[in-house]
């Protein structure tokens, strides 16, 4: 267990990090602790997790990527705490496992015995329907004037709403409401869910840079002068790919991009939030400057 | 929608009557109830680098045009957003038929129209067998080495996230070895020949 846990825990879950938050989405796992912190949330780090597979697993082969996903959620349901996901493409994973676990053909198939007694969430939906607007608006110290984000929810916090159970998969809310309540002006805008290209970034990072044009255009059409995600490969793509858009096309102006937790962390003033930003490639503390957030 | 011909040779197409089944079988969802209202190629958000739309995979699967459906750049260049899934009236999990797909090409030793595309999902799960997580800087170099090609916008990138601490130098294993390697061969009947296949 995480010994920065808080020391009278309200809510007590088990916590998938995925790999992505031990490394390029560093600052994805380091808010999130902190921000579960400040929110009387103890994050129980899942014991031997294992990778889900990711999009290589289903797209080559299914059978590993069911296997990948069980032995995760077997860990999980012996802890006896509901399972917090915050990278989209594990969650999604996970989420998917679980079905074919408790309903399809495979249960027969895989005898692992799990039995669904854990629930799975992505990290931004237990944070609005478990930790509560209530709780969140009791921890804002410095709200988030002057910031003008677009929710970026990515692919897989809400598709397929068969696995996810997404309410509104074309227009999900979870962070549009929480950055409300920090403070923040969200702007509306038509992409929330639109594709960055995910792990096509590798092998064709053509293809991730046109889509991820395409979203950074929309964002600013919009009036935006931020970008929050909950996935790590989406603020990966959106952040990284900046530089060889601007070089590429030659008039972008750069968007800073953000996890949602991090802005959290920010409007909970955390101490902890001034080491995230310099972990960002298009380096977002310009605009926190400048309208006095740090 | 001149596409197809990209795909299509000039020999007469020979139909597979049961490729419609198998693929039913396969991806457990009813190819057969798509009437092409055409939702899932408006709304994929990839079909400007693919060769054949979705919805016309999904009608050759229909007519048995197995070759061409599993030789197309389309099912590598599916980037698995589950738009078309989530959209679709018929409840045709399309994103899991791409998953099919690629898993026949793979059986029945098709040669990748995306070569890399393949080679990174092989890459990304050799370093899972070996460390039971993905170990970014193992998996970025093996894939450079294999294909070749590191232009100068790659190597700033890597150097940067290098720099900001956001490539671990020193890889974590997990998954206790032995549990992880007997994932790995239950699994072992689809996964095909890791690397020399690539090639082909």
């Amino acid at each position: 267990m995480n010994p920065m846990n808080p020391k009278n825990p309200l809510i007590k879950v088990s916590y998938y990090p995925g790999c992505s938050l031990h490394s390029s989405g560093r600052e994805y796992g380091e808010s999130t602790e902190a921000v579960a912190r400040d929110l009387q949330v103890e994050l129980g780090e899942l014991p031997d997790w294992n990778c889900c597979g990711a999009t290589s697993g289903h797209a080559t082969n299914e059978r590993l990527d069911l296997l990948l996903s069980a032995r995760n959620l077997w860990i999980a349901e012996k802890t006896g705490r509901d399972l917090v996901v915050p990278c989209a493409a594990c969650f999604q994973r996970l989420k998917t496992a679980e079905k074919k676990l408790l309903e399809g053909p495979e249960k027969e198939e895989i005898p692992i015995g799990y039995q669904g007694k854990i629930r799975i969430k992505h990290l931004a939906d237990f944070i609005w329907e478990d930790v509560g607007p209530k709780k969140i608006r009791e921890k804002v110290r410095k709200p988030l004037a002057g910031l003008k984000p677009v929710c970026y929810y990515g692919c897989l916090t809400v598709r397929p709403p068969r696995v996810t159970g997404a309410r509104d998969p074309e227009d999900p809310k979870v962070m549009d409401n929480i950055l409300k309540i920090l403070g923040a002006r969200v702007m509306n805008w038509s992409y929330k869910t639109d594709c960055c290209g995910g792990s096509l970034v590798l092998a064709r990072p053509d293809i991730v840079r046109r889509l991820v044009g395409k979203l950074l255009e929309n964002a600013e059409e919009a009036g935006a002068n931020c970008v929050v995600t909950a996935c790590p490969l989406c603020q990966a793509n959106l952040d990284g790919q900046q530089d060889e858009i601007v070089l590429e096309t030659g008039k972008k102006p750069k968007l800073p991009i953000f996890y949602f937790t991090e802005l959290m962390g920010l409007a909970f003033q955390n101490p902890e939030a001034k080491s995230w930003w310099k972990r960002h490639l298009t380096d977002p503390r310009k605009l926190l400057k400048e309208k006095g957030l740090i | 929608m001149n596409k197809v011909e990209k795909t299509t040779s000039d020999q007469a197409i020979t139909p597979d009557p049961g490729f419609g089944r198998e693929v039913e079988e396969n991806s457990r969802t009813r190819v057969s109830a798509c009437f092409q209202c055409l939702k899932c190629t408006g709304g994929c958000p990839v079909t400007f680098a693919m060769d054949l739309m979705p919805n016309q995979v999904i009608r050759m699967i229909q007519l048995g045009m197995k070759d061409e459906v599993l030789r197309s750049s389309t099912i590598w260049v599916c980037a698995s957003c589950e738009t078309c899934t989530t959209r679709c009236p018929n409840d045709i999990d399309i994103a899991h038929v791409m998953d099919t797909l690629r898993q026949a090409a793979l059986t029945e030793k098709i040669a990748p129209a995306q070569k890399e595309i393949l080679a990174f999902h092989q890459i990304f799960l050799m370093t899972i067998r070996f460390l039971g997580r993905l170990y970014e800087p193992g998996m970025l170099g093996a894939l450079k080495a294999w294909t070749r090609v590191l232009n100068r916008g790659e190597i700033k990138l890597g150097w940067k996230m290098f720099r900001k601490g956001k490539l671990k130098v020193i890889p974590r294993a997990a998954g206790k070895g032995s549990e992880l390697r007997a994932i790995f061969a239950k699994a072992k009947q689809k996964v095909k020949g890791e690397g020399s296949k690539v090639k082909g």
